[in-house]
């Protein structure tokens, strides 16, 4: 019997999300994962963003091992981070450190939203204010690329208050007259959209980034209607 | 201390009959003048702001304004503030800043609104710019949450060197409603979800978030507005002589840690 179906490698394709285009994996990655066909940005973790923006062996890593607690007992909270530090080989949300970009001596913060949807608990929130005034201190630019789905409720309010703890480390930063660069990448939301993330002096984004305070679909169930095509897109 | 339960005091915050932020700047200040717009888009109405006199000290009062009825609700869009409001708060804000007046804020939202228009005009910029702003401002600013303090809309207008929250009212990540929708995929137990979320003055006390808690007595402000404003502007009168003698910097310094403490890591 000869099958049929066309022996495929598995794992050797992906699909865009945007476009729908079926494309060659390695293709994506020659091009720094944006899609061949329309130009639309894969999702990246923050590990490979940062292999792609800073020069090589240039980056020094920040608080790699600080771990989230369990403030407001919430059920399963570490199980649940303990099972993502596993698949993700990340302790939280976001990396930071120093490193240069074409020789530039800079901060970063990178985001990622395979842990918890980049959500900003304390371990988050903590990173990227000892990465800003490490930039103050230093009188070095700052680069924030944020993905998250917003203040990380099962740290409640306290990863509420993280919004005015890295709001007033950026006011410090920006009062020594240092560049603070912020670059969206899809989805901006929340808390995070609602802090950092719109307190840059440069406001970047990918194309097609969901950039909004409440999501679409929180609006819709809302105000009961239909958005607008491309609503909340960076483009919008 | 109260026996209530987190829900039943996300209850008595929602209470319609609950004293609204007009009523107690009416109870508490004199010759209050209401000031209105953001001078780019409108004036929303779920905020208020203005200048008052707080016994003879020239004071700046701002807080989101609920309705007491459908009617008013409607008007307020009950408390949910558009970006305008937030944009109208901070003006009035750097006013304060200008003239040296101590910033009174009261803070009474279930979140900031969820529209359309709310999105076009940059909703999580203006919070975004508020946070920050207030982070670093050179005057005085206290914030009493006197019902609902919901999410970064409750922030928005809720940054400052001294944060009080009334007895009944509650402060939160997002709604209970919210939450349940998150973790259980249904709104209606958001009743277990309050309960849990740790959202009381209490809760926020022990996390070191605010100064202090304000009682409510006869069962609740709705009961006891008179008395209720009388002691909320005790906590003022203190907070401000205590805050006056601080320098510019010290001030701006003590707040950077009052946040910068919140969840650290040595």
């Amino acid at each position: 019997m000869i099958n049929s179906t066309p022996d495929i490698p598995v794992g050797k394709w992906i699909k865009c999300d945007f476009c729908g285009e079926i494309l060659y994996k390695d293709h994506i990655r020659q091009n720094l994962n944006v899609c061949t066909n329309c130009g639309n940005h894969f999702r990246l973790s923050a590990r490979r963003r940062i292999n792609q923006i800073v020069d090589e062996n240039t980056f020094e890593e920040f608080d790699a091992d600080m771990l989230s607690e369990n403030s407001l007992d919430y059920p399963d909270y570490e199980t649940k981070l303990e099972q993502l530090r596993e698949k993700t080989g990340m302790n939280e949300a976001v990396k930071t450190g120093v490193g240069e970009i074409e020789g530039i001596r800079t901060v970063l913060a990178v985001m990622d939203g395979n842990f918890l949807m980049g959500s900003m608990g304390t371990v988050v929130g903590e990173k990227i204010t000892r990465a800003i005034e490490y930039a103050t201190e230093n009188k070095l630019p700052l680069c924030i690329f944020t993905v998250s789905g917003g203040a990380r409720m099962q740290e409640g309010i306290l990863s509420l208050m993280q919004m005015a703890k890295t709001s007033a480390a950026i006011a410090r930063h920006h009062e020594a007259g240092l560049l603070y660069i912020t670059i969206l990448t899809d989805p901006t939301t929340g808390g995070v959209s609602a802090s950092f993330a719109m307190q840059g002096d440069i406001i970047l984004s990918e194309p097609n980034c969901l950039v909004c305070f409440a999501g679409p679909r929180v609006i819709e169930q809302t105000i009961k209607q239909t958005l607008p095509e491309g609503f909340q897109r960076a483009e919008f | 201390m109260s026996e209530l339960t987190a829900w039943d005091k996300v209850c008595l915050a929602r209470l319609s009959a609950r004293p609204t932020t007009l009523e107690y700047i009416e109870c508490i200040f004199s010759s209050f003048i209401e000031l209105h717009g953001d001078r780019a888009f409108g004036d929303d109405k779920a905020i208020v702001g203005g200048l008052a006199l707080l016994d003879d000290m020239p004071v700046t009062v701002i807080g989101n304004q609920k309705g007491r009825n459908t009617k008013e609700n409607i008007e307020r869009n009950f408390g949910m503030a558009n970006p305008e409001g937030y944009r109208k708060a901070l003006r009035l804000m750097k006013e304060a800043e200008k003239f040296h007046r101590p910033i009174i804020t009261f803070v009474d939202t279930p979140g900031a609104f969820c529209g359309i228009g709310a999105e076009e005009r940059g909703e999580a910029e203006s919070i975004a710019k508020n946070i920050m702003e207030m982070t670093n401002l050179k005057t005085p600013i206290i914030s009493i949450v006197i019902g609902e303090g919901s999410s970064g809309g409750a922030l928005g207008i809720g940054v400052g060197d001294r944060i009080y929250m009334l007895e009944n009212s509650i402060y939160s990540v997002l709604s209970p409603e919210g939450f349940a929708t998150i973790l259980w995929k249904d709104s209606a137990r958001a009743q277990e979800a309050a309960n849990m979320m740790k959202i009381t003055a209490e809760d926020l006390y022990k996390f070191e978030i605010i100064d202090g808690i304000i009682p409510e007595v006869n069962g609740g402000a709705h009961n006891s507005k008179e008395e209720t404003a009388q002691k909320i502007k005790e906590v003022l009168l203190k907070s401000i002589q205590e805050l006056n003698k601080k320098s510019v910097k010290e001030l701006q310094d003590e707040r950077y840690e009052k946040y910068r403490k919140i969840g650290r890591r040595m």
